[in-house]
């Protein structure tokens, strides 16, 4: 027994006392590059010569009508979807082109999809325990301790969330909204520098839009945010800058009061969903 | 559960100890052990209050089964995997511990052959199979009683988790296995005693089988490991690994997404699980006597899983109040009316699943819940947080 205390020991210490430490390198300014890209599936260009650059610690809105090629965009990022020319940098060293699905998250790229799915069964706490990096091999995981580091790193994570008060409340009893930033807050365990969030206040109440913008709002300058949203009234209460996307290129990019008065975003969109919004 | 989650920073095998359904559960079978053991040996046999070495033996056999029963709600309650072919394992361990008990037997079975078993010398066979080497050693034969089983869910587990095969058909794959390892063990030809299986058992390390004291000794040696394997899963289910049984139990993807490697996890659940069936099985043919492949019956493993159903799945101490409950009601069913015995499984089985979905255990904690509610009733509004307003 002794001989797997010490292993265990050894383990912990080697994962959770050495945080991450993120390769990206972000010195020339921005964290994520994209550059004439254009994918196509049977022809139809879902994404049409794009190009977009995200600051470091930049929270940017991207919307856009339905089929202008926002999921698609977050699927080429996360190396989901390969373009079929272009070019995606994340920092200016790592070419997300050439890197699979795992490394890109591993790189700490984290992408928050549009339907919750929390575990249910599991505490709020245990949640996020379990999203954290660690090491995630059988003996290891059985083997984990619940250290000072980890605690702390939850409780922060749960501060910044706003559950630490239900942090021992099962995941399944939470709201909509509420399992919306438990979700979120899973994304944050993992220590990622880049975080796209996919329409992350369809189906809330008001104030819990209001809650998601201030959590959105804080997150930026830590981590770089991009979110995909819809809903205009939520976009203009977060957005420095929003970039608006149709037929899978960008339309126009700018503060909110710029891109709304453009004609051509007038023209294609914001009239039309303004309307529907007030 | 969750209580527990941030005060755990002990060693993770004494983790269950400071729980206290664990210390609930160990205290009442330890009461139950000394109790049998005082009211058999210290009692005179006249009193009515005399346990005799039948009902010791059965006891015993409850035992084992309620330590399968716990391998069962490992993977079923925590994991998710609805594994209908326990039996197999249960009935491989079996098998090793038979296998021991027959090379004991040596020079005193009915044809007196020095090394062959009764069986092998009635099918003309002059020597023993390859297989059966090495079983006249006891720590041989133990340790062939967790590999073996071990061995079988390593193999069915990585061929069956790589595919990510779950669900409904892997618990019909389990169910085939089953079918097909007792088919294959009534064939005389796989040298197993073909459907008369491994009997006539004398001496186990040295202790004749047939006295009353052996058989309290088996009955207190299947308690302990009853206990034991309640603690190692126990120790499993509170560990960060049963966490990720659970999270993989509700939602595989999600869990798969974070990083963890699924089929990993599901293996090694797996394979403790059927380790444990296999000592369950070692601990039950001493005490029953015999070993045939009617253990491998896939009726047996779903039979298993009512067991777990009834007493309640996940929660580990339910699947043991389920196999005790439900074979002790097979005991005196069988013997006062042997032919209602299976409507009255099928009754109880419909009774519990309309009125107490959760099993005998969810009985318990829901009224330990009301009593809790009750009590804190007075000091309730201050700990409404201000984010279910939000």
């Amino acid at each position: 027994m002794s001989f797997l205390q010490s292993l265990s020991q050894r383990d912990r210490v080697f994962d959770f006392m050495a945080p991450q430490a993120s390769p990206v390198d972000v010195r020339h300014g921005p964290i994520l590059y994209l550059e004439d890209v254009t994918v196509s599936f049977d022809g139809f260009k879902a994404i049409n010569n794009l190009n977009l650059t995200i600051d470091d610690g930049e929270l940017r809105c991207i919307i856009g009508p339905n089929g202008a090629g926002k999921t698609t965009m977050m699927g080429i990022i996360t190396g989901k979807t390969r373009p079929n020319s272009g070019s995606v940098w994340f920092g200016s060293r790592h070419n997300l082109l050439q890197m699979n699905e795992p490394e890109i998250a591993s790189l700490g790229i984290g992408r928050k999809f549009q339907k919750p799915t929390v575990f249910e069964a599991l505490s709020v706490f245990e949640n996020l325990e379990l999203a954290m990096a660690a090491d995630k091999r059988i003996f290891p995981t059985l083997t984990a301790r619940m250290t000072g580091e980890i605690k702390d790193r939850i409780d922060e994570v749960l501060e910044t969330i706003g559950l630490a008060a239900l942090r021992h409340q099962l995941a399944g009893i939470l709201s909509h909204g509420q399992k919306q930033w438990l979700e979120i807050g899973m994304l944050l365990m993992q220590r990622p520098r880049l975080l796209l969030v996919d329409e992350p206040v369809a189906g809330m109440t008001e104030q819990e839009m209001e809650r998601t913008a201030e959590l959105l709002t804080g997150l930026a300058g830590k981590q770089s945010v991009v979110v995909v949203e819809h809903d205009m009234g939520f976009v203009r209460s977060i957005a420095r800058q929003v970039t608006v996307l149709h037929q899978g290129s960008v339309l126009a990019e700018g503060t909110m009061d710029q891109v709304a008065s453009d004609p051509k975003v007038v023209e294609v969109y914001l009239g039309a969903d303004d309307e529907e919004a007030a | 559960m969750s209580l527990t989650t941030e005060s755990s920073t002990n060693f993770w095998l004494t983790r269950p100890f400071s729980e206290r359904s664990t210390q609930i559960f160990l205290g009442v079978l330890l009461a139950a052990l000394a109790l049998v053991t005082i009211l058999h040996v210290a009692v005179p046999p006249d009193n009515p209050l005399h346990v005799g070495a039948y009902t010791v033996n059965l006891f015993g056999k409850y035992l084992s089964y309620a330590l399968l029963a716990v391998a069962v709600d490992l993977v079923w309650g925590y994991l998710g995997i609805l594994s209908l072919g326990h039996g197999a394992f249960f009935a491989i361990g079996g098998y090793a511990m038979g296998m021991y008990l027959m090379r004991q037997i040596g020079e005193r079975g009915t044809y007196g052959h020095p090394v062959l078993p009764d069986f092998m010398v009635f099918l003309n066979w002059d020597s023993l199979p390859w297989y059966w080497l090495g079983f006249d050693m006891a720590w041989f034969a133990f340790a062939m009683v967790l590999i073996a089983p071990g061995l079988l869910a390593l193999v069915f587990g990585f061929l069956a988790f790589r595919s990510r095969v779950t669900g409904v058909y892997l618990s019909i794959i389990t169910q085939a296995l089953t079918f097909a390892l007792m088919l294959a063990f009534f064939r005389n030809e796989m040298g197993f005693g073909g459907n008369n299986g491994l009997t006539d058992f004398r001496e186990l390390l040295g202790y004749n089988l047939r006295s009353n004291d052996t058989r309290l000794g088996l009955f207190l040696a299947t308690g302990v490991a009853l206990g034991l394997g309640y603690i190692l899963c126990r120790a499993i289910v509170t560990s960060k690994l049963g966490r990720v049984s659970i999270a993989t139990r509700d939602a595989e993807a999600r869990t798969r997404f974070l990083g963890y490697r699924v089929e990993r996890f599901q293996l090694f659940v797996f394979v403790v699980s059927a380790m444990l069936a296999g000592l369950a099985g070692a601990l039950y043919v001493p005490q029953v006597g015999i070993i045939n492949p009617s253990e491998f019956s896939p009726i047996f493993s779903i039979e298993i899983v009512l067991w777990v159903a009834l007493g309640g799945r996940a929660t580990l101490y339910g699947a043991v109040i389920g196999a005790i409950l439900v074979n002790y009601a097979k005991t005196v069913f069988t013997g006062v009316m042997p032919d209602a015995w299976l409507f009255a499984l099928g009754a109880m089985f419909v009774l519990v699943t309309v009125f107490l979905p959760k099993g005998v255990a969810g009985l318990f904690r829901h009224l330990k819940r009301k009593q809790r509610a009750t009590s804190t009733l007075a000091d309730k509004p201050n700990n409404t947080p201000e984010e279910v307003s939000a």
